[in-house]
């Protein structure tokens, strides 16, 4: 193929075709009428919602709830173990899931998400596929669930009456799950929240099937009794402390991903609040017009984009207003809004990754009250060195009330590290909380009056004169 | 009253307070991880010390005090904030506190807006870390303080973790580094980590105070930390108790105290943690697999009078020196297995004399050494040859087994592992610097239980619920194990549980085969970690297969390395020295001495710590020199090193962009004031792009050096986050060199998308190198006094991009500034990148074209275009070039391939040229490609693997190389040494 001899480089014209390496099986028509389609869980709601539009819409889907050790296990396995712990996860769960014995391997294709950024994350479907050769599997199709046109199949196509499902499904996700999170931490029957989301997750599921619950009125009608109904639950609200969770998108979710961070906050006594799904898509669709912007190129596609936006703000407002209309309720911000927030703080042409958008939802949170922040990340994310990490500090600058705590998960990351750490956070918000006088409860720190055996055990002239030391320098 | 418990990672800690808060019982112990035991014992020493008291507030604290509150529901304190209780009524002074633990470090920050801050979980232990090196040392902390303040010198030891800084410390050692200078540079970097870590950006100022075992008891700790700081810091009475004293103070509830020591010894009798198989069911299958292996036996034979030769092997590893002298006949002859001490000549000595001694008439007719300390070996009693380890090891495992397509190796420090084939080296797996440890790990762990190795490893056999470890780091493991323990997990059920996880690490880590490619058929298992069954055990229940495990698995470097030399005298009868063996003669060995001193090295701007090591006959051996001008006194060679071409290339750029080396004519500077431009990260590659577009607006132009250690510790105290990779923690300290030369403006723009080269389906760039300048603007406090651009730009549309800079500068720079100007200059600006590229281009076809005219190999050392800096690879490029090789970029290459689909998404411009060059390298009989990577680098997690692929598809082998702040390329010769065995094309002039 080359000249070896003649010294000097030679242009190579053929190189080996990786794609015969790890061929990539079709989701086929065919394959659409008798197959299973497992999708891992991330966000119980969401994901429910949206498990009813694709079951409504003829595809068998299953979620994938297995957690147990098999999952790492086969994650470490199958994937570069640098890899960001949610490829792990989630490539783990897919194979735990496959050899668990269940499901019929001819009859059985795997869905995952592409979201097409700079971050490694686009390339978990490459991953996956590389994992399924190499366990034995590589006769199982993956589906790319993806908006940007990435990976087409044949047998599954995002229809218009689904995308609106779905897109109504991430708004009443963030709805049921805004609403149950605030009610969760004082209801006075344990379990009511939880109930009133289920109850809506399968009354939504009947409408989309009758093909209602979607439209724009619907939504307002639906949104209003939500609310409603989660007002109605009784609630004893003596102050907690009010703790945010934002990062990375799947360690934010995803109990697997963050040894189930809501759980032990509720166990600690707080309460919990996760910025919303939709977001996260309306931070990708905003990239395209803030590209154009920001480098030039296409303007008639840039406001496309907006356009798109603009409606599913839109949908966004009907939730919003819905919940605003009660005042003990603290409603999620429209999206304009949150992308205020970071001017000055970083550039909202950071866009890879959850990038701007975590950073904003720190701020967002901050706002609302909710100080204390738990942010996710997988170890090694590189967006969150910049936009989670990186923005601590400026954050701080701007407002003391921000206590955030960023917290690594990977497999080799001990429960105890994490919670241990969550637990300083938490020590140091209860002092906050207490000094603002929300409570009756005795302070932690005791009063400050040197007490009386200081004389005797602490050498009180050698720490003044060493003080004067100091000042003089 | 009231009582504190503070149960650490190590130790347990109490204080009883009088009703007037008087402390009248304080107590610290280590706990030896027997948490529930220690603090049963303590609780009963506490009913001695108090027998009247029957109920007290009680509160526990501490990282390993968390479970067990909450199983005995008694408060919980959080250590971190403890403190800051304790330091708010004991030292209402102070400003700031740092408190080092057994695994944890923190920082509070009391004044000026209230901060705590504890170490990632990555960071790993730093009273363990410091256990863990005087083991290393051979010596107990107090003595470590001892010697640190006898140090002469200071040697930069990675701080970031404890298995690092082990990877720095032990070559150290084995080149005869002064102890007491290695005892400072540990201190020094637990205080870098410290400072880097944890201080994020805040200085560390006022009223310092030290808290915790480590600083209470280690003097030069203290002393190591008031430098750095420029201060005094207190460290107050009670310094140990701080968090307990915190404890007691929050201590509320009324707890009962009888009872307590019971339930707590109940709690730890539940074993719940998770576990495994055990190793073996039964007496009888332990009997079995020990005869089965003991099949793989060497034949010893007693020297005689008639014995004809003997040839001497040894192999230096990290902790460990193994020797062996075999006959005619390979057998064993004698053999010895000790561990170094850290220093392996004297050893080799006396084993050497006392063969003399016994057998002054067998002749030794050939020798030679490998490992870690050959080199120093070789020069100091003449060795005939050297060879690297995985030549040696393979030697030996095809003694037994000629058929042998794998071999593993679990050794003191490392993991190697190799395939074979066609009688050649075909493959290699080294672990990472990350995940190494394994031996000595082991080691260390039975030590820290109070248990000899062998015993530990002995006890774990019959263990029956090993515990479920998982396959990790060293330094989380530690904190695995405690938690284990609290779980009530025995001594038999961990020990089975490492030798468990090592294997999973050897094979999950390091090799990382599946079920689907079997590792090979016949395999040969070595190194001294193998003599423990329970890991022997283990890799064959983990692989489901039987493998072979010779009888000398510990000795097998030495034996290969010994039949290499009589395999060598066998063809070669006559070395060069004039037919006789070079080996030191007997009396020769009697004179022997071996002197130790260090020096700085002054022949370049590098100034590499030497250790000069004189041995009797004036035989002196240099280390720490990154390259070979200290030993042969003349400049390198850098005619077919890219890397060294592309550094002097941009060092030109550099210059011309100040308006030196005649640019001031071609671009008359005339604006008066100055631009930074940091030298790393995206600007490295675009340099000669923006010095001729900022010089053709008349600006001087002030770009940063390259980076060195100095720098990165300017830097250091402002890097966000610990775990980014290294080149984006250099860019702290390019920007503050920028500052201390006072420029007007740093320009450094955040850059989403690179040049797109036409080779993948995007041209991203990576997270950190599209947007680190965010991170510099929102942590470098020094920004605010002068002007920072560091706008979105997109040089991948040349038509838009003069018009969004010009607005750009136009708003923050010149406000006169013309549009055309900006577009002339940026036109210009693209045709100096282009020739760039064609220059680096054209001299790499340059350097392939000379070396196969002299017939040398090629090396790609690949990774991205600041990897080319020096103090990024740490002189990576020199050393390979050192064997003999030529040095290429990848993106040399890269333009030579046309786009091509892969299985991944190719989607960042500097990986698609990785991918196209290793394309490239799979067409060439006579080149290698070794890919840099960056630890850290989320990205090449994606990469390696597919470039892996892509060699591997075209029968090459594949290396890969971590680099990070670690300035150790002992492991980096192995692998590349192993390389060129297997291709044949080490060319060394010794």
């Amino acid at each position: 193929m080359t000249d070896m001899k003649g010294g000097a480089a030679v242009k190579v014209k053929t190189p080996t075709k990786g794609s015969e390496r790890i061929p990539r099986i079709p989701f086929t028509r065919e394959m659409k009428k008798d197959y299973t389609i497992l999708i891992p869980m991330m966000a119980p709601i969401h994901f429910s919602l949206i498990k009813n539009v694709l079951t409504n819409s003829g595809y068998n889907v299953e979620l994938l709830e297995n957690c147990g050790p098999g999952v790492v296990e086969e994650g470490l396995k199958y994937v570069h173990n640098d890899t960001c712990y949610p490829a792990l996860l989630v490539i783990g769960q897919m194979l735990d899931a496959l050899k668990s014995g269940k499901y019929d391997l001819n009859k059985t294709a795997l869905m995952i998400s592409q979201t097409g950024g700079g971050c490694r994350a686009s390339n978990y479907i490459f991953l996956l596929r590389r994992a399924l050769k190499k366990a034995g599997y590589g006769q199982i199709p993956v589906v790319s669930l993806n908006v940007s046109g990435l990976e087409k199949n044949s047998g599954f196509s995002l229809t218009w009456p689904m995308l609106y499902q779905a897109l109504a499904g991430l708004v009443y996700g963030d709805g049921l799950m805004a609403l149950s999170n605030q009610v969760k931490a004082y209801e006075v029957k344990k379990g009511s929240a939880d109930a009133l989301v289920r109850e809506w997750v399968a009354e939504l599921g009947r409408q989309f099937n009758e093909k209602k619950g979607y439209s724009k009125k619907d939504m307002k009608a639906n949104f209003q009794k939500m609310a409603s109904d989660f007002n109605a639950i009784s609630l004893d609200r003596k102050p907690k402390i009010k703790v945010g969770i934002v990062g990375e998108i799947y360690v934010k979710y995803a109990s697997l991903g963050n040894n189930n961070l809501e759980d032990f906050l509720a166990e600690q006594d707080c309460e919990v609040m996760v910025p919303g799904l939709l977001d996260f898509m309306l931070y990708t669709v905003n990239g395209v017009p803030e590209k154009s912007r920001l480098y030039g190129g296409d303007k008639v596609q840039a406001m496309t984009y907006e356009a798109v936006s603009q409606y599913i703000q839109s949908m966004q407002d009907i939730m919003i207003d819905a919940i605003a209309a009660y005042p003990d309720f603290v409603a999620p911000s429209r999206f304009a809004h949150t992308k205020s927030l970071v001017k000055g703080v970083i550039s909202t042409g950071c866009d890879m990754g959850e990038g701007w958008l975590l950073t904003a939802e720190m701020i967002e949170l901050i706002q609302k009250g909710y100080g204390n922040i738990v942010c996710t990340q997988p170890f090694g994310c590189l967006p969150n060195h910049i936009c989670g990490k990186g923005m601590i500090r400026k954050i701080r600058q701007m407002d003391e009330r921000a206590n955030i705590v960023p917290i690594d998960y990977d497999p080799s990351a001990t429960r105890v590290n994490q919670e241990n750490r969550i637990k300083l956070m938490l020590a140091v918000a209860r002092e906050n909380l207490e000094k603002m006088g929300e409570s009756k409860k005795t302070p932690y720190l005791p009063d400050t009056a040197a007490p009386s055996h200081l004389n005797r055990s602490l050498p009180y002239h050698q720490w003044r004169r060493w003080r004067t030391e100091m000042a003089s320098h | 009253m009231r009582i504190g418990l503070d149960i650490g990672s190590t130790t347990i800690k109490c204080v009883v307070l009088n009703r007037y808060d008087e402390v009248i019982y304080e107590s610290y112990q280590r706990h030896y991880s027997q948490i529930t035991e220690s603090a049963a014992k303590l609780l009963r020493q506490l009913a001695e010390v108090l027998p009247n008291v029957k109920q007290a507030k009680l509160a526990i604290s501490g990282s390993a005090g968390m479970g067990l509150a909450e199983s005995l529901a008694i408060p919980f304190v959080q250590e971190v904030f403890g403190t800051r209780i304790a330091a708010g009524r004991l030292l209402p002074a102070a400003d700031v506190i740092i408190e080092l633990g057994g695994e944890d470090a923190k920082i509070l920050f009391l004044t000026g807006g209230m901060e705590v801050r504890m170490n990632g979980s990555c960071a790993g232990g730093t009273g363990a870390f410091m256990d863990q090196m005087a083991t290393l040392l051979e010596v107990n902390l107090d003595e470590l303080n001892q010697m640190a303040e006898r140090a002469e010198k200071v040697y930069t030891i990675a701080s970031r973790c404890g298995v690092f800084a082990k990877s720095d410390i032990q070559p150290l050692l084995n080149q005869g580094a002064r102890k007491e200078d290695v005892a400072a540079s540990i201190f020094a970097a637990v205080v870098s980590q410290t400072i880097a870590g944890l201080a994020q950006g805040r200085p560390i100022k006022g009223g310092v105070v030290y808290l915790g075992g480590p600083l209470t008891f280690l003097s030069q700790l203290r002393a190591s930390f008031d430098k750095s700081l420029h201060t005094t810091g207190l460290c107050p009475e009670h310094s140990l108790y701080f968090v307990a004293l915190g404890a007691a103070y929050s201590a509320e509830e009324r707890i009962e105290l009888a009872g307590l020591a019971e339930r707590l010894e109940d709690y730890s009798k539940t074993e719940s943690y998770a576990f495994m198989a055990p190793l073996f069911a039964d007496e009888e299958e332990y009997r079995d697999f020990r005869q089965r292996h003991e099949k793989a036996a060497v034949d010893f034979h007693e020297p005689a009078a008639e014995t004809a030769g003997a040839y001497f092997g040894i192999d230096a590893g990290s902790t460990t020196i193994k020797m062996v002298m075999v006959d005619e006949e390979d057998r064993i002859l004698c053999n010895s297995y000790q561990t170094n001490n850290g220093n392996p000549v004297p050893m080799v000595r006396q084993f050497l004399q006392e063969f003399y001694e016994a057998w002054p008439q067998i002749p030794i007719k050939g020798s030679a050494v490998t490992g870690y300390g050959e080199d120093i070996i070789r020069r100091a009693f003449r060795v005939d040859y050297g060879i690297v380890e995985t030549v040696a090891h393979y030697k030996a495992a095809a003694h037994f087994m000629p058929e042998v397509d794998f071999i593993i190796d679990i050794g003191g420090q490392d993991i190697k592992c190799f395939k074979i084939k066609n009688k050649a080296i075909d493959n290699i797996f080294l672990n990472e610097a990350c995940s190494s440890g394994c031996g000595s790990f082991l080691q260390t762990f039975a030590n820290a239980l109070g248990y000899g190795t062998e015993d530990f490893a002995r006890l774990g056999l019959f263990g029956q619920r090993p515990v479920d470890l998982g396959s990790r780091c060293t330094v989380f493991m530690n904190s695995l194990v405690k938690q284990a323990q609290k779980d009530g997990a025995s001594i038999e059920n961990i020990s089975a549980g490492l030798s468990i996880s090592v294997v999973k690490n050897a094979l999950y880590k390091v090799i990382r085969p599946t079920a689907a490619e079997p590792l090979g058929r016949h395999i040969v298992v070595q190194g001294g970690t193998f003599l423990n069954d329970g890991v022997l055990r283990a890799f064959e229940q983990e692989l489901k297969t039987q493998v072979v495990r010779p009888t000398i698995a510990g000795l097998m470097g030495a034996y290969g390395a010994a039949l290499y030399a009589k395999e060598q005298k066998e063809k070669i009868p006559n070395s060069k020295e004039g037919g006789k063996p070079g080996l030191l003669t007997i009396d020769e060995l009697k004179a022997f001495s071996h002197a130790v001193a260090s020096a700085n090295c002054g022949l370049c701007s590098n100034h590499c710590q030497l250790t000069i090591n004189t041995f009797s006959g004036g035989r002196r051996f240099i280390s720490g020199n990154r390259c070979s001008r200290p030993i042969t006194n003349k400049a390198e060679d850098h005619r077919l090193n890219l890397y060294e071409y592309k550094r002097r290339l941009l060092e030109e750029y550099r210059q011309k962009a100040a308006g030196k080396m005649g640019c001031d004519e071609e671009y008359p500077i005339f604006k008066d004031k100055v631009i930074g431009l940091p030298m790393g990260l995206n600007m490295y590659e675009l340099l000669p792009f923006w010095q001729v577009f900022f010089n053709a607006l008349g600006y001087r132009v002030m770009v940063s050096p390259a980076s060195s250690r100095e720098l990165y510790l300017k830097g250091q105290g402002s890097i966000p986050s610990d775990t980014i990779c290294y080149p984006a923690k250099l860019m702290h300290g390019h920007i503050q060199y920028l500052l201390e030369q006072g420029v007007d403006v740093i320009f450094y723009p955040c850059m989403t998308y690179n040049l797109d080269e036409g080779l993948g389906d995007n041209h991203y760039n990576c997270p950190v190198v599209a947007y680190y300048p965010e991170v510099i603007a929102a942590n470098e406090p020094g920004l605010e006094r002068i002007k920072f651009i560091y706008d979105y730009l997109g040089l991948h549309r040349p038509k838009e991009f003069p018009l969004k800079i010009w607005q750009i500068l136009w708003e923050k720079l010149d406000n006169k500034i013309g549009l055309q100007k900006v577009k002339k200059a940026a036109a210009k600006a693209y045709e100096e990148l282009e020739k760039y590229r064609q220059k680096v281009e054209a001299k790499g076809h340059e350097i392939i074209a000379q070396a196969r005219q002299e017939e040398r190999q090629i090396i790609v050392l690949a990774g991205r275009p600041y990897h080319v800096d020096g103090e990024i690879n740490h002189g990576i490029d020199q050393l390979i070039a050192g064997f003999g090789v030529a040095i290429i970029t990848e993106d040399a290459l890269s333009p030579l391939v046309e786009k091509h689909p892969g299985t991944v998404l190719n989607q960042w411009t500097y990986h698609s040229r990785l991918y196209a060059a290793a394309h490239y390298v799979g067409t060439q009989a006579d080149m290698n490609l070794v890919q840099l990577v960056s630890f850290g680098c989320g990205v090449d997690a994606i990469t390696t693997d597919e470039v892996n692929d892509i060699l591997e598809e075209n029968g090459k082998i594949y290396t890969q190389i971590k680099i990070d702040e670690i300035a150790n390329l002992g492991a980096v010769r192995i692998r590349l040494r192993s390389l060129l065995a297997a291709v044949g094309g080490e060319k060394r002039d010794d």
